[in-house]
Protein backbone atom coordinates (compact mmCIF):
# COMPACT_ATOMS: atom_id res chain seq x y z
CA UNK A 1 0.00 0.00 0.00
CA UNK A 2 0.96 3.35 -0.75
CA UNK A 3 0.81 4.72 2.55
CA UNK A 4 3.04 2.14 4.14
CA UNK A 5 5.98 3.96 2.07
CA UNK A 6 5.65 6.68 3.67
CA UNK A 7 6.72 6.29 7.11
CA UNK A 8 6.51 9.05 10.17
CA UNK A 9 10.11 9.30 10.64
CA UNK A 10 10.49 10.65 6.96
CA UNK A 11 8.28 13.69 8.52
CA UNK A 12 9.79 13.64 11.90
CA UNK A 13 13.38 12.48 11.53
CA UNK A 14 14.62 15.93 12.73
CA UNK A 15 13.98 17.62 15.01
CA UNK A 16 12.02 16.18 17.42
CA UNK A 17 8.79 17.82 17.05
CA UNK A 18 6.73 18.66 19.80
CA UNK A 19 4.55 20.57 18.77
CA UNK A 20 1.73 19.12 17.56
CA UNK A 21 -0.69 21.06 19.22
CA UNK A 22 -0.16 23.90 16.75
CA UNK A 23 0.09 21.48 14.01
CA UNK A 24 0.33 18.07 13.83
CA UNK A 25 2.73 16.41 10.51
CA UNK A 26 0.99 15.67 8.16
CA UNK A 27 -1.05 12.01 8.10
CA UNK A 28 0.36 9.81 5.73
CA UNK A 29 -2.87 9.29 4.87
CA UNK A 30 -4.03 13.02 4.33
CA UNK A 31 -0.85 13.32 1.83
CA UNK A 32 -2.10 10.80 0.28
CA UNK A 33 -5.90 11.86 -0.10
CA UNK A 34 -4.62 15.15 -0.90
CA UNK A 35 -2.62 13.82 -3.94
CA UNK A 36 -5.46 11.96 -5.40
CA UNK A 37 -7.68 15.11 -4.57
CA UNK A 38 -5.51 17.34 -6.66
CA UNK A 39 -6.40 15.18 -9.66
CA UNK A 40 -9.55 14.32 -9.17
CA UNK A 41 -11.14 17.57 -7.12
CA UNK A 42 -10.11 20.36 -8.75
CA UNK A 43 -13.31 21.27 -10.43
CA UNK A 44 -16.12 23.19 -8.59
CA UNK A 45 -18.17 20.92 -6.48
CA UNK A 46 -21.40 23.59 -7.36
CA UNK A 47 -21.44 22.89 -11.46
CA UNK A 48 -23.01 20.11 -13.77
CA UNK A 49 -20.74 18.79 -15.67
CA UNK A 50 -18.85 15.60 -14.68
CA UNK A 51 -15.74 16.66 -13.47
CA UNK A 52 -17.76 18.72 -11.04
CA UNK A 53 -20.09 15.85 -10.05
CA UNK A 54 -17.24 13.63 -9.04
CA UNK A 55 -15.65 16.44 -6.84
CA UNK A 56 -18.98 16.58 -6.22
CA UNK A 57 -18.99 12.97 -4.52
CA UNK A 58 -15.62 14.00 -3.61
CA UNK A 59 -17.13 16.86 -0.94
CA UNK A 60 -20.49 14.76 0.16
CA UNK A 61 -18.15 11.86 0.75
CA UNK A 62 -16.16 14.16 2.55
CA UNK A 63 -18.91 15.23 4.48
CA UNK A 64 -20.39 12.20 5.45
CA UNK A 65 -17.41 10.70 6.99
CA UNK A 66 -16.64 13.37 9.01
CA UNK A 67 -20.43 13.36 10.46
CA UNK A 68 -20.17 10.12 11.51
CA UNK A 69 -17.15 10.02 13.19
CA UNK A 70 -18.64 13.38 15.12
CA UNK A 71 -21.93 11.58 15.96
CA UNK A 72 -24.02 14.54 13.81
CA UNK A 73 -26.31 14.94 10.99
CA UNK A 74 -23.81 15.60 7.76
CA UNK A 75 -26.21 18.52 7.03
CA UNK A 76 -25.39 19.84 10.01
CA UNK A 77 -21.54 20.01 9.24
CA UNK A 78 -19.79 22.67 7.19
CA UNK A 79 -16.44 22.94 6.38
CA UNK A 80 -14.64 26.37 6.40
CA UNK A 81 -10.92 27.62 5.70
CA UNK A 82 -9.87 27.13 9.10
CA UNK A 83 -10.52 26.67 12.90
CA UNK A 84 -9.91 30.22 13.29
CA UNK A 85 -12.84 31.29 10.91
CA UNK A 86 -14.97 28.45 12.07
CA UNK A 87 -14.19 29.85 15.52
CA UNK A 88 -15.40 33.39 14.36
CA UNK A 89 -18.27 32.13 12.68
CA UNK A 90 -19.52 30.14 15.61
CA UNK A 91 -19.33 32.56 18.26
CA UNK A 92 -20.53 35.95 16.09
CA UNK A 93 -23.34 33.87 14.53
CA UNK A 94 -24.84 32.06 17.78
CA UNK A 95 -24.90 36.03 19.14
CA UNK A 96 -26.72 36.96 16.25
CA UNK A 97 -29.07 33.92 16.17
CA UNK A 98 -29.77 35.05 19.75
CA UNK A 99 -29.48 38.93 18.98
CA UNK A 100 -33.98 39.35 20.45
CA UNK A 101 -32.73 37.23 23.44
CA UNK A 102 -29.85 39.21 24.64
CA UNK A 103 -26.20 40.64 23.75
CA UNK A 104 -24.20 38.98 26.42
CA UNK A 105 -21.48 36.24 25.33
CA UNK A 106 -20.32 34.16 28.29
CA UNK A 107 -16.76 32.34 27.81
CA UNK A 108 -14.17 31.14 29.94
CA UNK A 109 -11.17 33.30 30.89
CA UNK A 110 -9.37 30.34 28.59
CA UNK A 111 -10.48 30.21 25.23
CA UNK A 112 -8.70 30.60 22.24
CA UNK A 113 -7.63 33.81 21.03
CA UNK A 114 -9.93 33.25 17.86
CA UNK A 115 -12.99 33.15 20.35
CA UNK A 116 -11.49 35.63 22.12
CA UNK A 117 -10.64 38.00 19.48
CA UNK A 118 -14.38 37.36 18.37
CA UNK A 119 -15.78 37.97 21.69
CA UNK A 120 -13.80 41.68 21.34
CA UNK A 121 -15.72 42.60 18.29
CA UNK A 122 -18.35 42.11 19.78
CA UNK A 123 -18.03 43.98 22.73
CA UNK A 124 -16.52 46.87 19.99
CA UNK A 125 -19.86 46.95 18.50
CA UNK A 126 -21.77 47.44 21.52
CA UNK A 127 -22.25 44.05 22.95
CA UNK A 128 -21.63 42.60 26.32
CA UNK A 129 -18.72 39.88 27.43
CA UNK A 130 -18.60 38.41 31.02
CA UNK A 131 -15.83 36.33 31.31
CA UNK A 132 -15.52 33.17 34.08
CA UNK A 133 -12.44 32.87 35.85
CA UNK A 134 -10.76 29.42 36.17
CA UNK A 135 -8.90 27.37 38.91
CA UNK A 136 -5.06 26.81 39.87
CA UNK A 137 -5.14 24.00 36.81
CA UNK A 138 -6.81 25.66 34.75
CA UNK A 139 -11.08 24.16 35.68
CA UNK A 140 -13.54 26.01 34.89
CA UNK A 141 -15.64 27.49 37.86
CA UNK A 142 -18.84 25.90 37.23
CA UNK A 143 -20.93 27.96 40.09
CA UNK A 144 -19.34 31.23 38.62
CA UNK A 145 -20.11 29.45 34.92
CA UNK A 146 -24.17 28.65 36.04
CA UNK A 147 -24.65 32.28 37.64
CA UNK A 148 -23.22 33.87 34.86
CA UNK A 149 -25.38 32.21 32.01
CA UNK A 150 -28.35 32.15 33.97
CA UNK A 151 -28.04 36.37 34.18
CA UNK A 152 -29.60 38.69 32.13
CA UNK A 153 -29.94 39.14 28.21
CA UNK A 154 -27.54 36.15 28.10
CA UNK A 155 -27.49 35.63 23.79
CA UNK A 156 -25.05 32.24 24.06
CA UNK A 157 -21.91 30.54 26.24
CA UNK A 158 -18.63 29.28 24.38
CA UNK A 159 -15.80 26.79 26.50
CA UNK A 160 -13.00 25.31 25.12
CA UNK A 161 -13.12 21.63 25.51
CA UNK A 162 -9.83 21.30 26.64
CA UNK A 163 -6.83 23.86 26.93
CA UNK A 164 -4.67 23.77 24.17
CA UNK A 165 -2.06 25.20 26.35
CA UNK A 166 -2.14 23.52 29.47
CA UNK A 167 -4.27 20.70 28.42
CA UNK A 168 -6.63 20.79 31.20
CA UNK A 169 -10.19 19.23 29.76
CA UNK A 170 -13.26 21.35 30.86
CA UNK A 171 -16.42 19.80 32.38
CA UNK A 172 -18.09 20.37 29.13
CA UNK A 173 -21.18 18.01 30.32
CA UNK A 174 -21.93 19.97 33.34
CA UNK A 175 -21.64 23.35 31.93
CA UNK A 176 -24.10 22.15 28.84
CA UNK A 177 -26.22 21.67 31.15
CA UNK A 178 -26.13 24.55 33.25
CA UNK A 179 -26.87 26.08 30.10
CA UNK A 180 -29.61 23.76 28.77
CA UNK A 181 -31.39 24.77 32.27
CA UNK A 182 -31.68 28.25 31.04
CA UNK A 183 -31.88 27.64 27.33
CA UNK A 184 -28.86 29.53 26.46
CA UNK A 185 -27.03 27.08 23.36
CA UNK A 186 -23.39 26.60 24.20
CA UNK A 187 -20.97 26.52 21.58
CA UNK A 188 -17.57 24.49 22.20
CA UNK A 189 -14.19 24.32 20.53
CA UNK A 190 -12.96 21.09 20.41
CA UNK A 191 -9.83 21.80 18.15
CA UNK A 192 -7.31 20.04 21.01
CA UNK A 193 -10.12 17.30 21.67
CA UNK A 194 -11.61 16.08 18.12
CA UNK A 195 -9.53 13.16 16.98
CA UNK A 196 -8.15 12.25 19.53
CA UNK A 197 -10.95 11.72 22.78
CA UNK A 198 -14.63 12.10 22.37
CA UNK A 199 -16.66 15.41 22.83
CA UNK A 200 -18.94 15.57 25.49
CA UNK A 201 -22.68 15.72 24.58
CA UNK A 202 -24.82 18.65 25.20
CA UNK A 203 -22.84 21.27 23.17
CA UNK A 204 -25.33 23.38 20.42
CA UNK A 205 -22.30 24.89 18.07
CA UNK A 206 -19.03 22.76 17.64
CA UNK A 207 -15.84 23.70 15.75
CA UNK A 208 -12.28 22.08 15.29
CA UNK A 209 -9.10 22.15 13.41
CA UNK A 210 -7.76 19.98 10.74
CA UNK A 211 -4.26 20.63 11.00
CA UNK A 212 -4.33 19.49 14.90
CA UNK A 213 -5.27 15.94 13.90
CA UNK A 214 -2.66 15.36 11.00
CA UNK A 215 -5.29 17.09 8.26
CA UNK A 216 -4.00 19.87 6.12
CA UNK A 217 -3.26 23.30 7.55
CA UNK A 218 -6.73 25.71 6.18
CA UNK A 219 -9.52 23.53 7.10
CA UNK A 220 -11.92 24.11 9.79
CA UNK A 221 -15.26 22.22 10.80
CA UNK A 222 -18.44 24.22 12.13
CA UNK A 223 -21.32 22.31 13.34
CA UNK A 224 -24.41 23.52 14.25
CA UNK A 225 -27.21 21.37 15.89
CA UNK A 226 -30.43 21.33 14.25
CA UNK A 227 -33.19 23.64 15.98
CA UNK A 228 -30.41 25.88 17.44
CA UNK A 229 -31.09 29.57 16.93
CA UNK A 230 -28.04 30.63 14.64
CA UNK A 231 -27.53 32.55 12.33
CA UNK A 232 -24.45 33.22 9.93
CA UNK A 233 -22.48 36.35 10.84
CA UNK A 234 -21.09 37.17 7.07
CA UNK A 235 -23.14 37.86 3.93
CA UNK A 236 -24.53 34.23 2.80
CA UNK A 237 -24.42 32.32 -0.45
CA UNK A 238 -25.76 28.52 -1.24
CA UNK A 239 -22.11 27.20 -0.08
CA UNK A 240 -21.83 24.39 2.56
CA UNK A 241 -25.56 25.07 4.06
CA UNK A 242 -25.14 29.23 4.09
CA UNK A 243 -22.37 29.17 6.96
CA UNK A 244 -19.27 29.18 5.16
CA UNK A 245 -19.41 31.75 1.43
CA UNK A 246 -16.91 31.05 -1.29
CA UNK A 247 -14.98 28.27 -2.36
CA UNK A 248 -13.34 25.72 -0.39
CA UNK A 249 -10.20 24.20 -0.79
CA UNK A 250 -11.97 20.72 -1.56
CA UNK A 251 -8.38 18.52 -2.14
CA UNK A 252 -7.71 20.10 1.70
CA UNK A 253 -11.19 19.45 2.60
CA UNK A 254 -10.68 15.45 1.48
CA UNK A 255 -7.44 15.06 3.17
CA UNK A 256 -9.00 16.16 6.18
CA UNK A 257 -11.79 14.18 6.44
CA UNK A 258 -9.35 10.96 5.46
CA UNK A 259 -7.32 11.55 7.98
CA UNK A 260 -9.71 12.35 10.51
CA UNK A 261 -11.23 8.71 10.03
CA UNK A 262 -8.10 7.29 10.08
CA UNK A 263 -7.03 9.14 13.36
CA UNK A 264 -10.40 8.02 14.98
CA UNK A 265 -9.71 4.82 14.57
CA UNK A 266 -6.37 4.57 16.20
CA UNK A 267 -8.03 7.50 18.96
CA UNK A 268 -7.92 5.29 21.92
CA UNK A 269 -4.41 3.33 21.23
CA UNK A 270 -2.82 6.94 20.69
CA UNK A 271 -4.33 8.37 23.61
CA UNK A 272 -3.16 5.47 26.09
CA UNK A 273 0.70 5.76 24.47
CA UNK A 274 0.79 9.29 24.60
CA UNK A 275 -0.95 10.04 27.75
CA UNK A 276 1.95 7.73 29.59
CA UNK A 277 3.94 9.36 27.75
CA UNK A 278 3.11 12.76 29.03
CA UNK A 279 3.19 11.34 32.69
CA UNK A 280 6.57 10.45 31.97
CA UNK A 281 7.10 14.25 31.19
CA UNK A 282 5.27 15.19 34.40
CA UNK A 283 7.14 13.53 36.49
CA UNK A 284 10.34 13.53 35.22
CA UNK A 285 10.52 16.96 34.75
CA UNK A 286 9.45 17.95 38.24
CA UNK A 287 11.69 15.88 39.54
CA UNK A 288 15.02 16.31 37.39
CA UNK A 289 14.62 20.30 36.90
CA UNK A 290 14.94 22.30 39.71
CA UNK A 291 12.35 25.04 40.29
CA UNK A 292 10.12 24.20 37.81
CA UNK A 293 6.02 24.89 38.19
CA UNK A 294 4.89 21.65 35.88
CA UNK A 295 0.83 23.24 35.48
CA UNK A 296 -2.25 22.36 34.29
CA UNK A 297 -4.76 19.27 35.43
CA UNK A 298 -2.32 15.78 36.14
CA UNK A 299 -5.41 13.65 35.86
CA UNK A 300 -8.04 15.34 33.52
CA UNK A 301 -6.26 16.57 30.49
CA UNK A 302 -5.26 15.75 27.16
CA UNK A 303 -3.53 12.47 26.65
CA UNK A 304 -0.29 14.52 24.25
CA UNK A 305 -0.13 18.37 26.20
CA UNK A 306 1.64 19.24 28.80
CA UNK A 307 2.90 22.61 29.99
CA UNK A 308 5.96 23.76 32.68
CA UNK A 309 7.47 26.64 33.48
CA UNK A 310 11.15 27.51 34.26
CA UNK A 311 11.74 29.69 37.59
CA UNK A 312 13.93 32.65 36.47
CA UNK A 313 14.40 31.63 32.91
CA UNK A 314 13.54 33.38 29.53
CA UNK A 315 11.02 31.24 27.65
CA UNK A 316 12.29 32.66 24.19
CA UNK A 317 15.58 31.76 25.45
CA UNK A 318 14.61 28.41 25.94
CA UNK A 319 12.91 28.21 22.99
CA UNK A 320 16.06 28.83 20.96
CA UNK A 321 17.87 26.58 23.16
CA UNK A 322 15.88 23.55 22.77
CA UNK A 323 15.57 24.46 18.78
CA UNK A 324 19.60 24.49 18.68
CA UNK A 325 19.72 20.94 20.33
CA UNK A 326 16.79 19.60 17.63
CA UNK A 327 13.82 20.05 19.80
CA UNK A 328 9.99 22.48 18.49
CA UNK A 329 8.19 23.37 21.33
CA UNK A 330 5.98 26.22 21.76
CA UNK A 331 6.19 28.84 24.68
CA UNK A 332 2.91 30.68 26.49
CA UNK A 333 5.82 33.34 28.29
CA UNK A 334 5.40 36.75 27.08
CA UNK A 335 8.76 37.01 26.27
CA UNK A 336 8.40 35.41 22.94
CA UNK A 337 5.39 37.02 22.18
CA UNK A 338 4.65 39.91 20.28
CA UNK A 339 1.82 41.22 22.16
CA UNK A 340 4.52 41.82 25.19
CA UNK A 341 1.77 40.15 27.18
CA UNK A 342 2.08 36.61 29.08
CA UNK A 343 0.00 33.99 28.41
CA UNK A 344 -4.44 34.88 29.53
CA UNK A 345 -4.15 31.23 30.21
CA UNK A 346 -1.22 31.33 32.63
CA UNK A 347 -2.20 34.52 33.72
CA UNK A 348 -6.37 33.11 34.75
CA UNK A 349 -4.50 30.35 36.32
CA UNK A 350 -2.23 32.50 38.24
CA UNK A 351 0.87 30.09 37.66
CA UNK A 352 4.20 30.88 36.58
CA UNK A 353 4.33 32.48 33.21
CA UNK A 354 7.71 33.31 32.24
CA UNK A 355 10.54 30.35 31.09
CA UNK A 356 7.30 28.76 29.88
CA UNK A 357 7.43 25.37 27.63
CA UNK A 358 4.45 23.60 25.85
CA UNK A 359 5.21 19.87 24.61
CA UNK A 360 2.76 18.23 22.27
CA UNK A 361 2.81 14.69 20.97
CA UNK A 362 1.52 13.67 17.80
CA UNK A 363 0.79 10.12 16.14
CA UNK A 364 4.81 9.64 14.60
CA UNK A 365 6.04 10.66 18.51
CA UNK A 366 8.11 8.06 19.61
CA UNK A 367 9.40 6.84 22.68
CA UNK A 368 13.16 7.63 21.99
CA UNK A 369 12.16 10.90 21.12
CA UNK A 370 10.90 11.71 24.56
CA UNK A 371 13.60 9.84 26.37
CA UNK A 372 15.72 12.06 24.45
CA UNK A 373 14.31 15.54 25.44
CA UNK A 374 13.93 14.68 29.40
CA UNK A 375 17.75 13.48 29.28
CA UNK A 376 19.10 16.82 27.62
CA UNK A 377 16.06 19.00 29.17
CA UNK A 378 18.02 19.48 32.88
CA UNK A 379 21.20 20.38 31.63
CA UNK A 380 19.84 23.12 29.11
CA UNK A 381 17.85 24.80 31.53
CA UNK A 382 20.76 24.34 34.33
CA UNK A 383 23.14 26.51 31.16
CA UNK A 384 21.01 29.15 30.85
CA UNK A 385 20.51 29.69 34.35
CA UNK A 386 24.33 29.70 34.78
CA UNK A 387 24.25 32.10 31.97
CA UNK A 388 21.67 34.64 33.46
CA UNK A 389 23.62 34.12 37.17
CA UNK A 390 20.45 32.95 38.88
CA UNK A 391 21.88 29.48 39.94
CA UNK A 392 21.24 29.20 43.66
CA UNK A 393 18.77 32.02 43.84
CA UNK B 1 -1.86 50.71 52.97
CA UNK B 2 1.40 50.69 55.11
CA UNK B 3 4.69 52.63 53.85
CA UNK B 4 7.13 49.20 52.58
CA UNK B 5 10.83 48.48 54.23
CA UNK B 6 12.19 49.17 50.81
CA UNK B 7 11.74 49.53 47.05
CA UNK B 8 12.68 48.00 44.50
CA UNK B 9 12.98 49.39 41.15
CA UNK B 10 12.36 46.86 38.05
CA UNK B 11 10.27 49.54 36.06
CA UNK B 12 11.24 48.58 32.06
CA UNK B 13 12.71 45.02 32.77
CA UNK B 14 11.13 42.26 30.87
CA UNK B 15 10.11 39.14 32.42
CA UNK B 16 11.68 37.22 34.07
CA UNK B 17 13.85 39.97 35.30
CA UNK B 18 11.88 41.58 37.98
CA UNK B 19 11.47 38.34 39.70
CA UNK B 20 15.34 37.29 39.67
CA UNK B 21 15.77 40.94 41.20
CA UNK B 22 12.94 40.06 44.21
CA UNK B 23 14.92 37.00 44.60
CA UNK B 24 18.49 38.92 44.79
CA UNK B 25 16.84 41.84 47.17
CA UNK B 26 14.48 39.88 49.67
CA UNK B 27 16.92 37.77 51.52
CA UNK B 28 18.88 40.82 52.32
CA UNK B 29 16.05 42.65 54.09
CA UNK B 30 15.26 41.06 57.91
CA UNK B 31 12.25 38.40 58.42
CA UNK B 32 9.05 40.05 58.64
CA UNK B 33 10.28 42.84 56.34
CA UNK B 34 8.25 44.19 53.68
CA UNK B 35 9.45 44.67 49.98
CA UNK B 36 7.93 46.71 47.33
CA UNK B 37 8.84 45.46 43.54
CA UNK B 38 7.92 48.29 40.91
CA UNK B 39 7.53 46.46 37.76
CA UNK B 40 5.42 47.48 34.91
CA UNK B 41 6.12 44.35 32.42
CA UNK B 42 2.76 42.66 32.95
CA UNK B 43 4.18 39.05 33.51
CA UNK B 44 5.13 40.64 37.16
CA UNK B 45 1.50 40.24 38.02
CA UNK B 46 1.67 36.68 37.56
CA UNK B 47 4.88 35.86 38.49
CA UNK B 48 5.62 37.78 41.49
CA UNK B 49 2.70 35.81 43.17
CA UNK B 50 3.79 32.68 41.19
CA UNK B 51 7.21 33.28 43.07
CA UNK B 52 5.76 33.87 46.37
CA UNK B 53 4.12 30.68 46.17
CA UNK B 54 7.12 28.68 45.22
CA UNK B 55 9.32 30.15 47.52
CA UNK B 56 6.59 30.23 50.40
CA UNK B 57 7.09 34.24 50.95
CA UNK B 58 4.42 35.95 51.59
CA UNK B 59 2.54 37.68 49.04
CA UNK B 60 0.87 41.14 50.42
CA UNK B 61 -0.98 42.78 46.84
CA UNK B 62 -0.35 45.16 44.45
CA UNK B 63 0.70 48.77 45.10
CA UNK B 64 0.96 51.55 43.25
CA UNK B 65 3.75 52.08 40.42
CA UNK B 66 2.46 49.50 39.43
CA UNK B 67 4.19 47.24 42.54
CA UNK B 68 3.96 44.34 44.07
CA UNK B 69 4.25 43.66 48.12
CA UNK B 70 6.22 41.03 49.07
CA UNK B 71 6.55 40.10 53.12
CA UNK B 72 9.71 37.94 53.71
CA UNK B 73 8.80 35.13 56.17
CA UNK B 74 12.04 33.00 56.37
C1 LIG C 1 -8.37 25.49 20.84
C2 LIG C 1 -8.10 26.06 19.48
N1 LIG C 1 -9.06 26.72 18.83
C3 LIG C 1 -8.86 27.22 17.61
C4 LIG C 1 -7.66 27.11 16.95
C5 LIG C 1 -7.48 27.71 15.59
O1 LIG C 1 -7.37 26.75 14.59
P1 LIG C 1 -6.54 27.08 13.25
O2 LIG C 1 -5.12 27.05 13.63
O3 LIG C 1 -6.93 25.99 12.29
O4 LIG C 1 -6.98 28.42 12.76
C6 LIG C 1 -6.62 26.43 17.60
C7 LIG C 1 -5.26 26.30 16.99
O5 LIG C 1 -4.54 27.26 16.79
C8 LIG C 1 -6.84 25.89 18.90
O6 LIG C 1 -5.87 25.24 19.55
Amino acid sequence: MRTGAIAWADVTASPVYLDAATAAPLHPVARQALLAALDDGWADPDRLYSPARRARRLLDAAREATAETLGVRPDELSFTSSGTSAAHTAVLGGLRGRRRAGDVLVHSAIEHSAVLYAAQQHVTGGGRAVEVPVDRLGRLDLDRWSTAVSGAGVASATLIAASHEVGTVQPVEAAAAACTRVGVPLYVDAAQVVGRMPVPPGWSVLTASARKWGGPAGVGLLVVRKGTRWESPWPTDERESGRTPGTLNLPAVVAAAASLRATATDAVAQATRLSSLVDRIRARVSAEVPDVEVVGDPVHRLPHLVTFSCLYVDGEALLHALDRRGFAVSSGSSCTSATLRPSHVLEAMGVLSHGNVRVSLHTGSTEAEVERFLTELPGIVAELREQAGVVGL
Amino acid sequence: MSAPDAVLDCLGQRCPLPVIALARRLPELPVGAVLRVLADDPAAAVDVPAWCRMRQQEFLGDAPGPGYDVRRTH
